[in-house]
């Protein structure tokens, strides 16, 4: 069973740097931390202290609201230190890992006949419910909602993005066992989004017990909210769960081995990465450990020195700058190295051309270089300004959603409002890309992140 | 370059918080940010952003305007060396025209940018670009033989009332050049609505030839008389405010607008259809030799009606913000601007009480749409 929904809204952005389908790396490492700030809305308790020595899938802390759910240590090694910032947020638990990670032995039922209910308590135990996102926020579900259905992105169209075809064709047989123990946990039904152009040659089409839909278009169709939203979209009081592939590969290999293993394969990427490629690794390893693909020789600014680097956890749209000593966050599947773009450029913004430069307005001449890529940088390319241009944010936003309107209604805290308007169906990331091309430079992801935080509260 | 920006390094400290002049901070940062794109990097969300700036869109503008400008300068001395039958070869033309604009130009931007700069160092925000459009369109929207006085009341006006009130760039409700457009028509009506005011030299009483009236084909129209051949107001050769004469001009800036996208063609399609259409079927229904009767196509280039639809209509601040509103929205403003010039009986011209009309409803319009929006959202289909 399969449907074909076809996207005309949205942009491809053109970004040096794009990973070569080969594994360069298998990183064991030495240090990882585990970051609380990756799990949105979560008031984190620790269950650990410094000094303790903690297996993989050890629970390392738990939500102070919802405390069955548990927040697990990939690898196993000794609690360094508890990292605390302003107000003391609690912000990285590091770890200092073992050089062979040794797994906490979970006992797990057999999930072909498993009930429901013990399927849940497992996931729960073994600290995965924590990477299942429910849509609406974004955050873990509760455990006693059922979900509508499940939804599954079969495809990644951020910009250098990782191929999950390649980086996951070695899981297929994990994938399956997790979709099987997906579907026993709705009545919806699991549904994959693959693209349009080469879903025939995905091996997550040869899943069974699964819904297929094909999509076509550039980014943001890779964007699970955005294939929820043309397939069954989240309406007041309903729940869908979404789940990256990663995270469902590491649900077959929980079932099947009895441990808490989420090593993944993710891109090392952007225009200042010196080989850019696959490596093999954990969520939260060291950005340092990747130091060998960082290119030091970048572009000059107007002193003749290279500009420095911007180390991004995740992807140019939605990743976090987290320099060159900070950790992958648990959710990414890529680092992306661009230019910093602290210069000064004279009479910029009149320049007739600025071949460096990217826009998907035709005041600049880049819509006459198809094929182009670019190194872009961090440059914010113009002041904050008033919200002055419309019909900008529609181009790059394929829902039946008026994103200036739910906006307003979320900076007036109008609840209501934000709720007609939409809230329920998405998440920072559906945005992402209207705050690149928002000529105003207003930070979009923000305004979106502040309207979901206050529902929660509302909510609850 | 090196040496401009060492300048401003050295100058910056000055300027900034705690710097003896910081009360200055931002007329210098609108100076700074003029000569180079800031070194300001993303903090939050997209760590990229276009390279698309409001700087950059607003200039995009003025360049549109650039036809209509030059054009509106040769037209200012044809029509003065037409009314007092003076040679009409094209260059001494041309810079009497230049000469007589010129000072319409530079007080419209001294008094708006002043205000505009005033505002923003009491904010103490950055100095918005939204005036450097307002600034080159008030001129092009003005009689030439308007005082300068009168101008800069009317600049003032617009740009205090008009927009700063409400916040400033982007929070206004009225385009502020119909605001100042209208406050002069409103202020000094006797002087606006003449026949004088459109012939630079010509309410002074500066010599005219037998049988010159300096009319617009507008009041033409309303009074019943000939107007102009359909080629000769296309072109423009014909009496009116600066800018607003020859659609072929903003014609060509207008394709500027459409092909960066800066504008939207469908308030611009909209408009236009919305006033042939309604030209025709006041055709069907009029008398003889009526203002109704008027040719319908022929409103599409007289008076303001291109000027209006092409860079006041489109403007997104005041204009409608939904894409579906913006096709009504424009629609009506080409619909109220003909019914106005038609059935007003004081004024010949219709286009700015229409736009600044629709202005008001465009909210309205966007909640309407929006509206529809939700309903349709509460009735979407359900898992398959």
């Amino acid at each position: 069973m399969s449907d074909h929904i076809r996207l005309r809204k949205g942009l491809s952005i053109p970004l040096e740097g794009e990973a070569q389908t080969h594994i360069t790396k298998r990183i064991s490492p030495d240090k990882i931390a585990i970051k609380p700030t990756d799990f949105k809305a979560l008031n984190a308790k620790l269950l650990v202290k410094e000094g303790d020595l903690v297996k993989a899938g050890s629970p390392i802390f738990t939500d102070k609201t919802r405390p069955y759910i548990n927040y697990c240590s990939p690898v196993s090694g000794k609690v360094s230190e508890i990292y605390r910032g302003e107000k003391r947020k609690l912000l990285e638990i590091r770890i200092d890992a073992d050089q062979t990670i040794d797994y906490l032995q979970i006992t797990t039922p057999n999930f072909r006949t498993a009930t429901k209910q013990e399927l849940i308590d497992t996931l729960l135990e073994s600290g995965l419910w924590a990477a299942i996102r429910q849509r609406p926020y974004g955050i873990a579900p509760n455990k006693d909602i059922d979900p509508k259905a499940i939804f599954i992105s079969g495809f990644d169209s951020a910009p250098l993005a990782p191929d999950l075809d390649y980086a996951l064709k070695a899981d297929i047989d994990q994938i399956q066992i997790g979709v099987d123990i997906l579907s026993k946990l709705t009545a919806g039904g699991v549904h994959i989004g693959l693209h349009a152009t080469n879903f025939a040659s995905s091996p997550f089409h040869r899943l069974e017990k699964v819904i297929t839909h094909t999509f076509d278009g550039v980014h943001p169709a890779g964007n699970v909210g955005v294939q929820i939203h043309h397939v069954s979209p989240v309406n007041k009081g309903e729940v869908v769960w979404t789940l990256d592939m990663y995270t469902v590969a590491a649900i077959g290999r929980l079932f099947t081995k009895g441990i808490y293993d989420v090593k993944k394969v993710i891109a090392v990427t952007g225009p200042r990465a010196h080989k850019p490629s696959y490596i093999e690794c954990v969520p939260g390893i060291n950005i340092s450990a990747i130091s060998e693909y960082v290119n030091l020789k970048g572009d000059k600014n107007t002193n003749e020195h290279p500009l420095s680097v911007r180390y991004i956890s995740g992807n140019v749209l939605t990743g976090d700058n987290v320099g060159k000593d900070g950790y992958l966050g648990f959710f990414h599947n890529q680092i992306t190295l661009i230019n910093e773009g602290n210069y000064h450029e004279m009479l910029g913004w009149i320049k007739p051309f600025r071949m460096k430069k990217f826009s998907i307005s035709r005041s600049y001449f880049s819509w006459l270089f198809p094929g182009k890529r670019y190194s872009l940088d961090t440059n914010l390319n113009g002041g904050e300004r008033a919200f002055v241009m419309t019909g900008v944010y529609e181009k790059v936003l394929p829902m039946d959603i008026y994103p200036l309107y739910l906006f307003k209604a979320i900076l007036a805290e109008d609840i209501d409002k934000m709720e007609a308007m939409g809230i329920y169906e998405v998440v920072e990331e559906d945005f992402a890309l209207c705050e690149f091309v928002c000529p105003s430079k207003t930070d979009i992801q923000e305004i979106i992140s502040k309207g979901i935080n206050l529902m929660i509260k509302e909510m609850s | 370059m090196k040496a401009i920006r060492k300048i401003l390094d050295n100058i910056k400290p000055t300027f900034s918080k705690g710097g003896k002049l910081s009360f200055l901070h931002s007329s210098f940062d609108a100076f700074e940010t003029f000569l180079f794109v800031p070194d300001t990097v993303t903090h939050k969300g997209a760590h990229i952003r276009d390279s698309i700036d409001l700087k950059r869109t607003m200039t995009m503008v003025i360049i549109a305007l650039m036809p209509a400008l030059l054009f509106g300068m040769w037209n200012t001395g044809y029509q003065h060396n037409l009314s007092v039958g003076a040679n009409l070869e094209f260059w001494p033309t041309f810079f009497y025209g230049f000469f007589k604009v010129l000072p319409i130009v530079i007080v419209s931007y001294a008094v708006g940018l002043g205000i505009e700069f005033a505002a923003a160092q009491i904010r103490g925000h950055e100095v918005n670009e939204g005036y450097l459009v307002t600034g080159m369109l008030i001129p092009l929207i003005m009689p030439v033989d308007l005082p300068l006085w009168m101008l800069a009341l009317s600049v003032a006006f617009a740009v205090i009332i008009g927009k700063e009130v409400f916040g400033g760039t982007g929070m206004n409700i009225w385009n502020p050049a119909l605001l100042a457009r209208a406050f002069a028509f409103f202020a000094y009506p006797s002087f606006m609505s003449g026949d004088k005011v459109w012939i630079a030299g010509l309410s002074k009483g500066e010599g005219v030839i037998d049988g010159f009236s300096g009319a617009t084909p507008l009041a033409n129209a309303q009074a019943g008389l000939d107007i102009p051949s359909f080629n000769d107001m296309f072109l423009g050769i014909i009496p009116g405010s600066i800018g607003e004469t020859s659609t072929l001009a903003i014609l060509i800036g207008a394709a500027l607008l459409l092909f960066t996208g800066i504008a939207s063609w469908k308030i611009m399609f909209s408009v236009f259809a919305g006033g042939l259409l309604t030209g025709l079927l006041l055709n069907a229904l009029a008398p003889e030799g009526s203002y109704m009767a008027v040719p319908a196509w022929n409103h599409l280039v007289m008076g303001g009606f291109a000027f209006g639809a092409v860079f006041m209509a489109t403007d997104p601040v005041t204009g409608s913000q939904t894409e579906r509103g913006k096709w009504y929205y424009g629609a009506l403003i080409g619909v109220m601007a003909v019914i106005i010039r038609v059935f007003n009986p004081g004024y010949p011209e219709g286009m700015m009480l229409s736009i600044l009309l629709l202005n008001t409803f465009a909210p309205l319009i966007d909640y309407m749409v929006v509206q529809g929006g939700i309903k349709r959202r509460l009735k979407r289909a359900v898992i398959k």
